[in-house]
């Protein structure tokens, strides 16, 4: 039992993650549209036309961030499951479970954007490009994972099963961010990470960079709320739960849950080794 | 561990040979798949040799995901799997054993069926040998990824449309790869690199995806 003193264990017991996220959201809300209001500021108003695709260029201060926090929410999807397969605790799964429609929707919102900005670019709305492809498989990893999450009558044992194939699914995530180099064809090459500097104009990285930080505080708010009350959910029987749901849940009945979620988890791993 | 391999084989062939109508409906299937295209895009040869090595790749890729679809099915509503899995071999063995088994009986067909088909769509001479080569490389690719689709989606509602929407995503990069190394072998280029590529995957997938499969097999059988 010295594994429950470390301080980050504390938020595995659902009613002090239920505490921490109620106490988060209303910030990282906050943070999120300070951060969007600037971004699209600067990303409309400061940064400057491009010279050969004039002003239709400024979707990318959508489409980048959310193609890259599709990826990034799949990556920490598959994480989530793996802690949850390996060291067997629920909030893992509620989370991994919390982030796949964000995740799908911002995969979908970077194919949508895409496909906006491909029309007065690339004179077409979609091509079988290896990344448009590839991130097209990646929105049906996403709702795979949805699908057999939902699928089985057992939360516990779909979960598990999503998780595994999260896991399984993360090895395409490395192959279309490396796609552009293998494959390259029309997509244009990598213009922010590169060994030479970004090479784009300083205003339009700040825009990017303050658009990119206002879609991660807003996934991480969502994520959590969609967490909450997924967490409620599964514990609607229990009484912190019911206080909770008023918006009356007191220090007193959330250390008296915890206590007896660490209890019952403590039977059940005795239990599971014999 | 090697005997217990060869009896789980020699037992899933036998009992797959024993319902023989269950191969001859996949290659059908195959085969059926094939016939679409000429009948959907036209007979002008020209076309459907540009579509053939696709063509032939999807089939094969759409036949190996329905015959998988009850591979582990009927061991585990008789308790055979439950066996299997308390046995002292480890899991990802006996997974392994049931895959090889599935493809020998089930995959060998139709990489032998593949040039005629190929044929048959236009491609000759080393084009066909090639494409019977890319599927002899990525078929078993296909059924190992497959079986875990099959083992993840034991015991839940609507399986079968659920495993096409868990398997076929994780099919692309074979598929690019097994179509792409004969489109590359009709133009007379390098098509050696996809078959490398590609028995690169198969190298990489026989260890680790039966781990991924005893893994889903678990879940299914607590």
């Amino acid at each position: 039992m010295t594994a429950r003193s470390i301080p980050w264990l504390k938020f595995t017991a659902p009613p002090n993650f239920y505490v921490l996220a109620e106490r988060l959201t209303p910030w990282l809300w906050g943070v999120a549209a300070l951060f969007l209001v600037a971004g699209l500021y600067v990303g409309f108003f400061v940064a400057p036309p491009d010279y050969q695709q004039g002003n239709s260029y400024r979707i990318m201060f959508i489409h980048v961030p959310a193609a890259w926090m599709g990826m990034f929410l799949y990556l920490l999807m598959a994480l989530y499951g793996a802690i949850f397969l390996i060291w067997r605790i629920k909030m893992a799964d509620v989370m991994a479970r919390a982030i796949a429609p964000t995740g799908a929707l911002m995969t979908f919102l970077s194919l949508w954007t895409g496909a906006l900005w491909g029309a007065p670019t690339w004179g077409t709305y979609w091509v079988w490009d290896a990344r448009l492809t590839s991130t097209l498989i990646l929105l049906f990893l996403f709702l795979g994972y949805i699908a057999l999450h939902a699928a089985s009558d057992d939360r516990e044992k779909g979960g598990r099963a999503a998780s595994l194939l999260a896991i399984i699914g993360a090895v395409n995530v490395p192959i279309i961010y490396f796609s552009v180099e293998w494959w390259y064809n029309l997509h244009q090459g990598v213009s922010v990470m590169r060994a030479d500097g970004p090479s784009m104009a300083p205003s339009m990285l700040a825009a990017l960079l303050l658009m990119t930080v206002a879609f991660w505080v807003y996934s991480a708010a969502i994520v959590l709320r969609r967490a909450q009350s997924e967490t409620l959910s599964r514990e609607a029987r229990k009484e912190w739960a019911q206080q909770a749901a008023c918006g009356r849940l007191t220090r007193d009945t959330r250390e008296r849950a915890v206590a007896q979620a660490q209890q019952e988890n403590a039977v059940s791993e005795s239990g599971g080794q014999a | 561990m090697l005997r217990s391999l060869w009896t789980l084989i020699r037992r899933d062939v036998s009992l797959i040979v024993m319902r023989r109508q269950d191969v001859l409906t996949v290659v059908a299937f195959f085969i059926l798949v094939i016939t679409l295209f000429p009948l959907s895009i036209g007979p002008e040869p020209d076309k459907l040799r540009t579509l053939a090595p696709g063509g032939v790749w999807v089939a094969a890729a759409l036949a190996s995901l329905i015959s998988l679809d009850r591979l582990f099915a009927d061991d585990w509503r008789d308790g055979t799997l439950e066996q299997v899995a308390l046995s002292p071999q480890p899991l990802a063995v006996a997974a392994l054993a049931k895959v090889a088994a599935h493809w020998f009986s089930l995959g060998l067909p139709l990489v032998v069926l593949s040039p005629a088909l190929g044929y048959s769509l236009g491609l000759e001479g080393a084009e066909l040998l090639v494409l019977a080569l890319s599927l002899l490389l990525g078929t078993p690719v296909l059924s190992l990824l497959g079986a875990v689709g099959a083992a993840l989606t034991l015991g839940v509602r609507a399986g079968g449309a659920l495993m096409a929407l868990l398997i076929l995503p994780l099919y692309a990069p074979v598929l690019i790869l097994g179509a792409g190394a004969v489109s590359e072998a009709m133009f007379d280029s390098a098509y050696t690199a996809h078959l490398s590529l590609l028995g690169a995957m198969l190298a990489v997938a026989v260890p680790l995806v039966p781990v991924a499969i005893a893994g889903a097999l678990r879940i299914a059988l607590d």
